[in-house]
């Protein structure tokens, strides 16, 4: 179960994600995302109500990042302390910009 | 000593993503009825993601696309042992080269991904394959 809630003021979006972000409902955030890229500058990802990511999740995470590198890039925001030990482990923590 | 005679709680589904879902609760609520810490919960939930999906997409793919997926639990003394066992193709997940976590976010794929966060959180991940059937071993301090 993932709830999406997003936000887009002036070419920037925030997307507050709460829940599970894992093989099925990564497929809704990508979802949610396509439509929106092409029009925005910067993306902001709120991770504070998140629970769980696994690698599918990751993977919808770097796609978005590689896509905003080329504008005003992204940023995820709020990571909890499990979240943000996956990125370590994974050596996410050294590609995202984590604020 | 054969594993049959341990106490195994099991689960047979069909192997396909939307059961997901399934596997995750029956893992859950037998780590939350040993008490087990949010942590390990949450690495566990990962782990199972990560050897689950893969089956899914690659055990079946050229039987047809379908087949069965069986995952095994036991609590013991404080550590999770987690079976998957499918009758695919025969592969060992963990004979892939790990992925090159140090290349730059441009440069990277994320091929491997899954099986190199399980290695990383798990404490002991086994593969065998015998009598047609793969079954991979996942074992967590709980």
């Amino acid at each position: 179960m993932l709830n999406i809630n997003k936000t887009i003021t002036n070419g920037k979006a925030v997307f507050a994600l709460e829940g599970r972000l894992d093989t099925n409902t990564s497929v809704e955030l990508d979802a949610a995302l396509s439509p929106v890229l092409d029009g925005i500058n910067e993306l902001v990802f709120d991770l504070g109500a998140l629970e769980y990511i696994s690698s599918a999740g990751l993977r919808v995470l770097l796609a978005t990042h590689k896509t905003l590198s080329k504008k005003g890039g992204m940023k995820v925001t709020n990571v909890n302390e499990m979240i943000m030990e996956i990125f370590e482990v994974t050596g996410f923590s050294d590609i995202l910009t984590i604020e | 000593m054969n594993p049959s005679e341990k106490n195994y709680d099991a689960i047979t589904v069909s192997a396909d993503v939307k059961n997901l879902g399934t596997v995750q609760s029956f893992i859950e609520e037998r780590l939350e009825e040993a008490g087990c810490s949010m942590k390990a919960q949450i690495q566990i939930g990962v782990a199972v993601e990560e050897i689950y999906v893969n089956i899914c997409h690659y055990a079946y793919k050229e039987k047809g696309g379908s087949g069965d997926a069986e995952v095994k639990m036991l609590i013991k003394d404080g550590v999770a042992e987690i079976v998957f066992e499918d009758s695919g193709i025969q592969y060992d997940p963990l004979a892939n080269e790990e992925p090159d976590i140090s290349l730059s976010a441009e440069e990277r794929e994320i091929g491997g991904l899954g099986i190199f966060i399980t290695r990383k959180t798990m404490d002991e991940v086994t593969y065998d394959y015998k009598d047609g059937r793969n079954i991979l071993t996942l074992k967590k301090k709980i």
